[in-house]
């Protein structure tokens, strides 16, 4: 726990510069938020649809124990191998010993942010395992060596021209293609003969369904269906969170997911996962990896209704100008905030304070997180767990006992009052100054409306504590 | 009905004019308005930034000085919040939760409380963009939220569609937050002036003159942007609009 907090104002400012790249990122995403309006606005029952989902997964989380139970009884039934992980460690060794079992090295996976948790490719890599993404914005991140910068879009930061230069690299393309069709080709040439020839597959899960011991995927690519059926061996890595209780209740999360998330009315592919193929095998990684202990907070439980939509990253305007890759870490925007403290509370002490409390995010949640209040909540605890940076915490405690004093304050007003009419700009807007790095200062004005309403409203007036004096 | 004025610090300090106008227009209204004369803080940057313990002092001071009175104004959305959701530093007695429970944004107050039908001193010659603080728009819920898809309605707009002459734009992204934040305009202060920049580019290029907000705080941020930018907009406050605004 001794890591330095990541500095997610400076990365901000990083990304800022880059106006190209601001421009398209803000554009992009917002455009994917006027496309989840537009749906939410056919859909009269969306604020029940919301409500439905917010339920079904209260309950569950609520009764977790006892419905995994029930997916693992009836999974194993459908010839389901089940495993438990309880950290990122325990699951990448499950994963490498069912590998190793099979003789499998070239592993095809799917899109899943759990193994980004478990950072999960490092280690098989060292295994000699070749890993492969397929998901052509994860693929891209895969070359280029970086962390996915959102969940439902892994590359959104990146322009074509970015794209085609990490392919020229790594596909011995044109570096100066800048027709997205062209790039997506590129990528499929390259990623079918490693597809037809890989041993073993991976997928995430989006759902997990109790009753019948199934899952389900939701892809627009049709990746994860090529990763899960072309090899014979089919692992997929789970967070424990992800389970509903009835087949039934699908049907409220399906409608929201692709909605919420890209605007669109349905993924593309929705594949139920009922056992292995003929001849093959199939195993499910239950992971925990932190899960449990954050059920057991009381302010920050409901973090674990999360469908992993990505639509409180859309609507984010702070996430908007500050890209994915700023947050640090496998998690980013307002979800990120609030889930990733509890993987690393100092490392990750600064998330919580990359936001406005707009409360966009909570607006647009399908399962209805309160991610604003949580982000406020967060703060409190941060500071109490000494995680706030000295000097903030200093002046804050300064400016508490200030506001309780008013003939200081009132003091303290006239001098700042001063300053700004009388210091030379130089002085006024430095380094020191970060409010006036990109905004001037507010104007100084002849009189506070404090000695406003001493000159103009009759001193003493009844009621008023000069008065009582 | 006894009203206490508070007047929040940035007011006070950089926009009286504000202060000044939400009185006289209380006033205009007929209204039995004090100003307690030790007033200074809500508590809210010290509750926003996590330090909820040093918010204490300050919430303490607010109702002594505001629990005399039946309704307690004040002219910000984002204090507004402050006392009524998250007042919990200090104890919470009989005499806080009457403070709480009876404190109102200016807007609130003339809408929902003294149903004000006419401002028949008001009269505008502008056209205006409305800038919707969150804490007004998502907290307070002063008007309908573009996320939620919910019937339109807007509280300010009912207000200042009583005004002679004024005239409305509507930017592209109404709802979305011009980066004030309170302590995140200096802790995070690239994105939030880039937030602002836009949140003013946005208007501008609507055509706006006149960006109008119940909340100073957002203004002071955006004009500060607007300003070092040199985009050509001016900026009020809503009361100063309702009392019939010098123009």
């Amino acid at each position: 726990m001794s890591e330095r907090p990541v500095n997610h104002a400076r990365a901000a400012e990083h990304f800022l510069e880059d106006k190209p790249h601001l421009q398209f990122h803000d554009e992009r995403l917002w455009d994917m938020r006027q496309k989840r309006d537009a749906q939410m606005h056919i859909l009269p029952e969306w604020q029940e649809l919301r409500e439905e989902a917010s339920r079904i997964k209260e309950h569950t989380l609520s009764r977790l124990p006892e419905y995994l139970e029930q997916f693992e009884e009836n999974a194993k039934k459908n010839g389901i191998h089940v495993h438990w992980a309880r950290d990122g460690a325990e699951h990448n060794r499950i994963v490498g010993e069912i590998l190793k079992a099979h003789g499998a090295h070239n592993l095809i996976k799917s899109k899943s942010m759990v193994t980004e948790e478990c950072d999960m490719r490092p280690y098989l890599e060292k295994q000699g395992v070749r890993v492969t993404e397929t998901d052509l914005g994860e693929r891209i991140q895969q070359l280029d060596d970086q962390l996915p910068s959102h969940i439902v879009v892994p590359a959104v930061h990146k322009l074509t021209s970015d794209v085609a230069k990490i392919f020229a690299k790594d596909y011995n393309t044109d570096p100066n293609i800048r027709d997205p069709h062209l790039l997506a080709e590129a990528q499929r040439q390259a990623a079918r003969p490693v597809i037809l020839g890989a041993d073993s597959g991976m997928t995430g899960g989006n759902f997990v369904v109790a009753e019948t011991g199934t899952f389900v995927v939701c892809t627009n690519e049709g990746n994860a269906d090529l990763s899960a059926t072309v090899p014979n061996l089919h692992i997929a890595t789970i967070g424990i969170e992800r389970l509903v209780p009835r087949m039934a209740d699908l049907g409220v999360f399906v409608r929201l997911l692709s909605r919420s998330a890209l605007g669109s009315p349905i993924t593309q592919y929705t594949t139920h996962f009922r056992g292995p193929q003929k001849g093959g095998e199939m195993h499910v990684v239950l992971v925990d990896n932190g899960r449990s202990a954050r059920l057991g907070m009381e302010d920050f439980w409901t973090s674990l209704k999360c469908i992993r939509c990505g639509a409180c990253m859309n609507t984010c305007p702070v996430y908007r100008r500050s890209g994915g890759l700023s947050y640090g870490a496998v998690y980013s925007g307002p979800i990120g905030a609030i889930i990733d403290p509890t993987f690393n509370e100092r490392k990750y002490s600064t998330l919580p304070y990359a936001s406005t409390l707009n409360g966009s995010c909570t607006n647009v949640c399908p399962v209805k997180i309160n991610i604003h209040e949580q982000l406020y909540k967060w703060r409190r605890v941060l500071v109490q767990h000494h995680e706030m940076p000295f000097v903030k915490r200093e002046i804050m405690h300064m400016a508490g006992k200030l506001m309780g004093q008013p003939k200081l304050y009132r003091a303290a007003i006239k001098a700042t009052e001063v300053s700004l009419s009388t210091m030379p700009r130089f002085v006024l807007y430095n380094w020191l100054n970060p409010w006036g790095r990109h905004r001037e200062n507010p104007h100084p004005v002849k009189q506070t409306f404090n000695d406003w309403y001493r000159k103009n409203r009759k001193p003493g007036k009844e009621g008023t504590p000069e008065a009582k004096k | 009905m006894k009203i206490g004025l508070f007047v929040p610090c940035y007011i006070d300090a950089f926009y009286p004019e504000a202060g000044i106008a939400t009185l006289e227009l209380l006033e205009k209204l007929g209204q039995d308005v004090e100003y307690p004369l030790d007033q200074t803080c809500c508590g809210q940057p010290m509750g926003n930034s996590g330090c909820n313990s040093d918010a204490a002092a300050a919430e303490a001071l607010f109702v002594r000085n505001f629990a005399k009175y039946d309704k307690i104004v004040m002219p910000s959305g984002s204090c507004t919040h402050h006392v009524r959701d998250n007042f919990d530093a200090i104890e919470q007695t009989d005499e806080v939760r009457h403070v709480r429970e009876n404190t109102f944004e200016l807007v609130e107050f003339l809408h929902d409380i003294l149903k004000v039908d006419a401002f028949p001193w008001a009269e505008f010659n502008h056209t205006v963009g409305l800038h919707n603080s969150c804490g007004t728009l998502r907290a307070l819920r002063t008007a309908s939220m573009s996320e939620l898809g919910e019937k339109p309605f807007s509280k300010p707009m009912d207000l200042l569609g009583k005004v002679r002459g004024i005239r409305f734009v509507t930017p592209r992204r109404p709802d979305e937050c011009c980066g004030f934040g309170g302590t995140f305009s200096v802790t995070e202060e690239a994105v939030s002036s880039q937030m602002g920049l836009d949140k003013v580019r946005d208007h501008h290029e609507a055509g706006a003159e006149y960006i109008v907000s119940a909340d100073s705080s957002c203004m002071m941020h955006q004009q500060g942007c607007a300003e070092r930018a040199g985009v050509p907009i001016r900026f009020i406050h809503i009361a100063q609009i309702l009392n019939g605004a010098a123009q």
